[in-house]
């Protein structure tokens, strides 16, 4: 039989909207999150912090920590592998201070104890001995000569020499000349733009519970995005065989990034090894913001030069970005996002990865692309105001297409950003009047999305239902997208599939869930074992009719002779051959393991309309349009979350949320109360456009759709601002404090 | 043999040229040519890059095919959130 399920039109369950199978257990309590786990015996533990930003650790002195009732061990450094080298160092660092605790809220030891009160106690009772370092926090001061050396030697081979040795990497790329591309311009203008470091704002804190013994097996459960990534991380970390440790990933309570490395789970589990029972450790939400991985803060500078009819001649941008005391600030990816939506002759982009004391920037959803585009598109809006032209024809004008080259390198397969144009263009949004005081801002943005190590496997049960088991943890609706892919395969109702997380004992490897991967490689795996199955299902039905196996098809549900030649038979339903499968061959399974690397790309383009009140600053959202290309969306309700649900982060990022340091380096907003992300009333009803230009790399033209739609809004929001208020906003968070002193500016001319 | 596109920020790094010539037939082939012939890359190679075949950005898979007419061009590692 010919097995191939690639197609992108005729669906009979991909594109519907059933109900979500989670939903029930959520809604109910049932389901279990990192915090949610329990074991006989467990401990619970606490972390000692630096309350400094910068500062050398002479002396941890736990004597009367240990002395406590209660208290069963404690870990320093000096409890985890040693020899560690690259970004196993760079974590391990990160996660237990060396001999400088690198930013304020670092770990500098740990405690665990028989309750959660005494680990708090003894954790207070642990003395540690500071010799207190200058700091920065500030990208643009750490580049600065003079600034406090946060780590000698951290720069790698891309640095070009003269640079203050906090710049650790360094990127350039583009092509043309783009002093030529600038003389070209009828108007040029450049800029300077600035965002502060935000956080995921996952409303569930980290949270794991450790069991490793002293002969150097464990088991770990906790909150992840990637369970195969923490195996390996804290199988180095601790000194261990991957094999040995069994990671479970729990429920998730958002993840959006933030959860795709290590903070916590080393910690209970070196705990775990030296008191020889189970450790429990939680994260506060003052923890969370202190010492997980928010965003980086950028400091950038765009120029773009542009002809009196919306032609683009050249572009260029100088990209700084703050990761924390570590390398990894994603300015490779701000630099090569920044100018992806349009077809430039001239482009150059620079990008400096910057360290200052602050901690350990980790993803959050298209990392580097949102701030980038908030430079750019913002400088676009300035170019179409200052020419008196239509914002989304002029972008229409330059927009990337096949065939074009991308301005970081190679040339575009099939993409669908015109469509999202001109989706956004056939929109009632973009017609609509606007009241007094509000205005109205466009944006496109980019992400590549990713594909990545990836492992299915899928069981037939004796009744014709099936399970599915992934290892990519559902943070994004992506059970059901696999139940709809495989049902769409197998023929079979979705009811009729399960799909679970297994854990890393139980599948093999997974990268994690990252990258808009999901739904593009575990759902390409899906179809892929389930089309293994259906080729058995297919043999069974032959050697029961006694004829060739390629003369069986399978169609809704069931075999099928191919024509009047391989014989008469009724169609045989699913559920009659593996009722007797036991007895005709054994077990019906099917399974795939591959690294897929036809991820899809996808643009989007967002309107807003916002409305500034000029005696507070205050800025409202009044309406919001997301378009964006899914490729395929599998199950569209949950499309259209991924789309709002950038909208509504991205709407805090460009008006609200924000990391405040003091001048003492320290966190001043570790809680909720103070850093403000955005709740149902601040946000309107967001309207979705879903456009669907298939990924010709995925059977069903599936691409990712988690991060794409946070890339616009900062831009599209300061554009509506800047057009509400008569100012152009250049600082991101818009709080009502910098608009006021925006208007103030201006008013002073 | 096969065009190798470099990031402009590599370019200083083989006599400022915006593209090598190596021999491979795929992209661990490529990666390996490129290590011998300008060691100069070596740690850029060390530190993780993707490559882009024809429109197709390969982020891992040593073993994709490359035709001596493909567009190859060198992209630094792709991550996401």
């Amino acid at each position: 039989m010919a097995l191939d399920s690639s197609k992108t039109t005729g669906f009979k369950y991909v594109g519907t909207r059933p109900d979500r199978p989670d939903g029930f257990d959520k809604v109910t309590g049932r389901a279990k999150f990192g915090a949610d786990a329990t074991a006989p015996g467990m401990l619970f533990a606490a972390i000692k912090r630096s309350p400094h930003a910068h500062a050398r650790i002479l002396r941890i002195d736990t004597t009367k920590a240990l002395a406590m009732e209660g208290v069963k061990a404690v870990v320093t450094r000096a409890d985890f592998a040693t020899g560690l080298t690259g970004e196993n160092w760079n974590i391990l660092e990160n996660v237990m201070a060396g001999d400088t605790a690198l930013y304020d809220g670092h770990a500098v030891a740990a405690v665990a104890a028989t309750s959660a009160l005494s680990a708090r106690d003894a954790m207070k009772a642990i003395e540690v001995e500071y010799e207190i370092l200058p700091h920065v926090t500030d990208v643009d001061k750490a580049m600065e000569p003079g600034a406090p050396v946060i780590r000698t030697g951290a720069a790698d081979a891309s640095v070009p020499e003269g640079l203050h040795p906090n710049v650790v990497r360094y990127h350039e790329s583009g092509h043309g000349d783009v002093e030529a591309g600038f003389a070209e311009a009828d108007l040029v203008i450049e800029d300077h733009f600035v965002t502060e470091a935000t956080h995921q704002g996952y409303i569930e804190p980290h949270a794991c519970l450790g069991t490793l013994g002293a002969d150097g097996k464990g088991e770990l459960w906790c909150c992840t995005q990637g369970h195969w990534n923490v195996q390996k991380v804290c199988a180095a970390l601790l000194g261990l065989e991957t094999s040995q440790l069994r990671v479970t990933a729990s429920e998730i309570g958002g993840g959006f990034g933030g959860k795709t490395t290590v903070f916590i789970e080393p910690v209970a589990l070196a705990l775990s090894r030296k008191a020889n029972r189970p450790v429990k450790l939680v994260m506060t939400r003052a923890e969370v913001f202190k010492a997980s991985g928010p965003t980086s803060s950028t400091s950038m500078d765009v120029r773009i030069g542009m002809k009196t009819d919306g032609t683009i001649t050249a572009a260029e941008g100088v990209f700084r970005l703050q990761g924390g005391a570590f390398p990894g600030a994603p300015m490779e990816f701000t630099a090569m996002c920044a100018f992806a939506p349009y077809d430039l002759k001239h482009v150059r982009q620079v990008g400096y990865d910057v360290l200052t004391n602050r901690p350990k920037q980790a993803a959050y959803r298209a990392p580097g692309s949102p701030m980038a585009a908030f430079a750019v598109e913002s400088v676009i809006d300035e170019l179409c105001k200052k020419l008196d032209l239509d914002p989304i024809d002029t972008r229409l004008k330059n927009a990337s297409h096949e065939g074009t080259r991308a301005s970081f390198g190679p040339k575009w397969p099939r993409i669908g950003l015109v469509e999202t144009l001109e989706a956004a263009k056939a929109h009632p949004h973009y017609t609509a009047p606007l009241a007094p005081g509000q205005g109205r801002g466009i944006s496109c943005g980019f992400w590549f999305n990713h594909g990545g190590e990836t492992s299915v496997s899928l069981a037939m049960s004796e009744d014709g239902s099936a399970q599915i088991m992934v290892g990519t943890p559902d943070i994004g609706g992506s059970r059901a997208s696999m139940a709809l892919m495989a049902a769409e395969v197998l023929g079979i109702p979705y009811e009729n599939i399960r799909c679970t997380i297994a854990d890393t004992a139980s599948l093999g490897y997974n990268e994690i869930s990252h990258g808009s991967r999901v739904t593009y490689a575990s759902g390409l795996a899906t179809i892929k074992a389930a089309e293994a199955a259906v080729e058995e299902l297919c043999a069974r039905a032959a050697a029961k009719w006694g004829i060739p196996e390629d003369a069986v098809y399978w169609e809704d549900g069931c075999a099928k002779p191919s024509g009047p030649n391989a014989g008469d038979f009724e169609p045989l339903p699913i559920a009659e051959i593996t009722a007797t499968m036991g007895a005709t061959g054994g077990p019906i399974n099917g399974h795939f393991e591959a690294t897929p690397e036809g991820a899809g790309v996808s643009f989007a383009t967002h309107i807003v309309d916002a409305e500034v009140d000029r005696e507070t600053g205050s800025t409202k959202v009044v309406r919001y349009t997301v378009v964006q290309d899914a490729g395929k969306a599998v199950h569209p309700t949950y499309v259209e979350g991924q789309f709002q649900g950038g909208a509504a982060q991205g709407i805090g990022w460009a008006l609200n949320e924000e990391y405040i340091y003091g001048e003492d380096g320290r966190l001043q907003n570790a809680g909720f109360l103070d850093y403000r992300i955005p709740v149902a009333s601040d946000l309107p009803m967001i309207d979705t456009v879903i456009v669907e230009v298939p990924n010709p790399g995925h059977p069903f033209g599936v691409r990712g759709v988690g991060e794409t739609s946070i890339c616009p809004p900062l831009a599209a929001i300061a554009n509506a601002v800047s057009a509400a208020a008569g100012v152009r906003m250049r600082q991101l968070p818009m709080r009502p404090s910098r608009i006021l002193e925006a208007l103030d500016s201006a008013a002073d001319g | 043999m096969v065009d190798v596109a470099l990031w402009s920020g590599l370019r200083p790094l083989v006599g400022g040229r915006d593209s090598v010539t190596v021999e491979g037939g795929t992209v661990g082939e490529i990666l390996t040519a490129l290590r011998r012939d300008h060691p100069a890359l070596g740690p850029t190679l060390d530190a993780g890059v993707s490559v882009v075949v024809d429109g197709r950005v390969i982020a891992a898979s040593l073993t994709e095919p490359v035709h001596p007419d493909s567009e190859v061009v060198l992209m630094m590692r792709l991550k996401g959130g």
